[in-house]
């Protein structure tokens, strides 16, 4: 055995075990159901889990340190390549971190329409997780009825960003530009068509006993294990732990809405489940009420120093075009200091901890993903359970590798 | 000369038979691939496969050069001989049972005199079965349990784990399924009072019922039940469930010898289809047809066979219509769902039959009248 092999498998040593009763088996990184490039060392008995030991790293990109080399502006389009699910909820930790710093006040308008966005990409983001989750468990067609539906969302991105997977939305004090024409439309015929489809999905997969047997009952993990391993997001209110950042540190203005924190008691797959179906209807609701609420207004913060000008300034006033070229060519000042922002993203908390040394390039920026917290509780749920729930439980914590890496 | 002939004759016609059996159940197998894909297209909101032929029409045999021109892979580990055997220990455990699909009436109209040679003597009837078995429905049961060990093989000789885990898999499926599958059986032989498929037919045209599935519905369910798990297809495909095992026992097959595989799937899919339709659906005979065409003529045998393949496609249509709806099963359920629910059931079924046979024969009424071919 060479010394690579020998470290990879250090945590479980395949010598050690009997080898009439255990098997090691090596499930990714090219494996159907892994959710990308995530390996697990499992150990078996027949078919039951003895061990699982997650092996991350085949995707890293390492853009954590690259955020150190590039202006704080230019820092957003990284943050899309993370969890490429839910770039706007990305965006949205990053600018707001860097908002927090600079002390920046985002005008309402903004502030309205990046909750709608966050909240038409965490549907998004639900919606891809649904679907690869009916895949996992061997139901076909809810993933394309799920992919339909965030074929939409994804339009309604790719209109006011110009991209669909990176779109790279929200800037420094507000947002790229304002929404284009007709949005407002698009998005309540969106509305209006949501149910249905959620309705028809609940109908094909929640109310399908078969899918009821095999999500019940599996992948538990106790209030108690889940606080100490620091899962958020729907995997910790799944187990009955009402923590939803939204409710419980609101940001850009979530405490205005009406909406429920979904929480669900069984502590299984079936109750993370049911939290991420409960929770797009939410998002359904806050969506409808910010479309009401969106009144004309400034999208950008009164910041010219930081604030890339309009283009109709710059080719009218000498100092827009002045301040839009210090901030291209140079990138803006941020004051010194350190600061820790949190969102709810659509996995969890993702949290941005930021450094400022007061030059034009953040010194450290470190991200909380909360796939790689709620993948390292993989290991206790999946423990006694067989190979097809490990499939499941996979599914159920909805991890992005993006993310985990990083 | 004419002795050789007259020797020769019915082997010739018994190889055109076979061979025309054999062509129709391979059309029929390669355009279930292409209508799974395409009613899965539409079922999903997509529009399958377009671009080869008109409507895609020649993707399966697009789908069959493809396969054939592929590289063919061997692991170097592997067990050779077992590898190469088991897919075709597979197909073959798939074909053999077309030798007893009743396909249709026998035709008995027709004059074979003007044959020359006289090679049309002594022969008065035509039957549309190649072979008349009198244990046809044992035979076919047997036969297709054979298939499972090309299943069983494949997975171990592959050397790798997750085939392993497939083979396993299918075998420990197969014990779960098999006896309620017979069991579902025995109500209908117990009706008919043959084994013979093409008897069991011709009891149930005298059935005052006319298909078994009337008196036979709960082995009818049981039946088709176990035959979603006896072709591993969803909600029982766990052998191959591609996101937990790759790909199962064939993971590591590919070219001609996975096509095998694939083949197999579906012929033994065809198989059952058969077996339902003629167990429970009076096979080829359409109720009230007699009153149109005189039984034994060219058209009443036509619309007989075209009758036989329609209801086997309902059935065809009803396993991609599954397979786009339900997710798997695990393991353990498929186990304990086949030995504590199927299996009762199914034999709970055969004693309902036995004691209303039982009280059918002491309240002094008609027994099915028997049928010899």
């Amino acid at each position: 055995m060479s010394v690579a092999t020998e470290n990879l498998t250090g945590q479980v040593d395949i010598l050690d075990q009997p080898l009439e009763s255990q098997m090691t088996i090596s499930m990714g990184p090219q494996h159907p159901s892994t959710h990308g490039v995530l390996r697990l060392e499992l150990v078996l008995d027949g078919e039951l889990v003895v061990k699982t030991v997650p092996d991350i790293g085949y995707l890293h990109t390492g853009m954590e340190k690259l955020f150190e080399y590039k202006k704080y502006q230019q820092g957003i389009v990284i943050t899309d390549r993370m969890d490429y699910l839910n770039p706007l909820g990305n965006n949205l930790a990053y600018v707001m971190a860097a908002e927090k710093l600079l002390q920046l006040e985002i005008p309402e308008r903004a502030q309205v329409i990046r909750v709608m966005m966050c909240e038409l990409q965490r549907i998004a983001s639900h919606m891809v997780w649904l679907g690869t989750h009916c895949l996992d468990i061997g139901a076909m067609s809810a993933f394309f009825y799920c992919f339909r539906q965030r074929e939409k969302i994804l339009n309604l991105i790719e209109a006011v960003s110009g991209g669909r997977l990176t779109p790279s939305y929200f800037r420094i004090g507000g947002l790229m530009m304002d929404l284009p024409a007709g949005f407002e439309r698009r998005v309540k015929q969106f509305l209006d068509d949501f149910p249905a489809a959620l309705e028809e999905l609940t109908t094909l997969v929640s109310d399908n006993t078969l899918w009821q047997s095999r999500t019940k009952g599996i992948g538990i993990i106790s209030p108690e294990d889940a606080i100490d391993w620091g899962l958020t997001g729907p995997c910790l209110r799944g187990s009955g732990i009402d923590l939803d950042l939204r409710r419980h540190n609101p940001y850009s203005g979530y405490e205005t809405y009406d909406f429920e924190v979904c929480v669900e008691l069984d502590c299984d797959v079936w109750a993370r489940f049911r939290v991420r179906m409960r929770e797009m209807f939410e998002s359904y609701k806050i969506i409808r009420q910010t479309v009401d609420r969106l009144k004309p207004g400034p999208t950008k913060a009164d910041a010219p120093k930081v604030v890339l000008p309009d283009r109709d300034d710059m080719r009218k006033h000498m100092d827009s075009l002045i301040h839009h070229f210090l901030i291209v060519a140079e990138g803006f000042n941020v004051p010194p200091g350190e600061v820790y922002h949190a969102i709810e993203a659509s996995k969890g908390e993702l949290g941005v901890y930021m450094k400022s040394n007061g030059g034009p390039k953040p010194e450290r920026v470190h991200f909380r993903g909360p796939s790689f917290v709620n993948l390292a509780a993989l290991p206790v749920m999946a423990e006694g359970e067989m190979v097809a729930d490990v499939v499941a439980i996979i599914g159920s914590l909805d991890i992005v590798l993006g993310e985990i890496d990083r | 000369m004419e002795q050789v002939i007259k020797t020769v004759f019915p082997i010739v016609v018994l190889f055109a038979g076979a061979t025309v059996a054999f062509g129709a159940v391979m059309g029929v197998v390669a355009y279930t691939v292409l209508a799974e894909r395409k009613v899965l297209g539409w079922l999903q909101g997509r529009i399958g496969p377009n671009r080869v032929g008109p409507w895609g029409v020649l993707q399966p045999f697009a789908d069959l050069f493809k396969f054939i021109f592929k590289e063919d892979i061997a692991p170097d580990k592997s067990t050779k001989f077992v590898y190469y055997l088991a897919p075709i220990v597979a197909v073959t455990a798939a074909l053999i049972p077309m030798v007893v699909y009743p396909f249709g009436p026998p035709i008995i109209s027709v004059d074979w005199s003007f044959l020359p040679f006289g090679l049309g003597e002594g022969i008065s009837r035509l039957p549309l079965v190649l072979a008349q078995i009198d244990v046809g429905v044992l035979f076919v049961l047997g036969v297709t349990s054979v298939g499972v060990y090309g299943i069983a093989l494949a997975g171990w000789s592959s050397n790798s784990k997750y085939s392993l885990m497939g083979g396993l898999r299918s075998s420990a499926q197969m014990i779960s399924y098999e006896l309620a599958m017979g069991a579902s059986v025995l109500g209908v032989v117990m009706l008919s009072g043959s084994l013979n498929l093409s008897d069991i037919i011709c009891a149930q045209i005298y059935s005052p019922y006319k298909w078994f599935i009337i008196p036979q519905f709960i082995g009818f369910l049981v039946f088709l039940i176990s035959a979603f798990a006896e072709t591993n297809r969803v909600p029982f495909d766990l052998p191959e469930a591609e996101t937990e095992l790759v790909a199962g026992f064939h993971t590591e097959y590919s070219a001609l010898k996975f096509a095998l595989f694939f083949m197999a799937e579906y012929v033994n899919m065809f198989t059952v289809s058969v077996m339902c339709v003629t167990l429970f659906l009076g096979g080829w005979y359409v109720p009230g047809l007699s009153h149109i065409f005189q039984f034994g003529t060219i058209p009443y045998a036509l619309i007989s066979v075209g009758a036989f393949f329609l209801k086997i496609f309902l059935f065809l249509f009803l396993y991609i219509w599954i397979r786009g709806t339900l997710p798997r099963f695990r393991f353990d359920q498929l186990m304990s769902f086949g030995w504590k629910f199927l299996l009762p059931v199914a034999i709970a079924n055969v004693i309902l039959t036995i004691v209303a046979i039982w009280a059918w024969n002491v309240m002094g009424w008609s027994q099915a009248v028997p049928c010899s071919n």
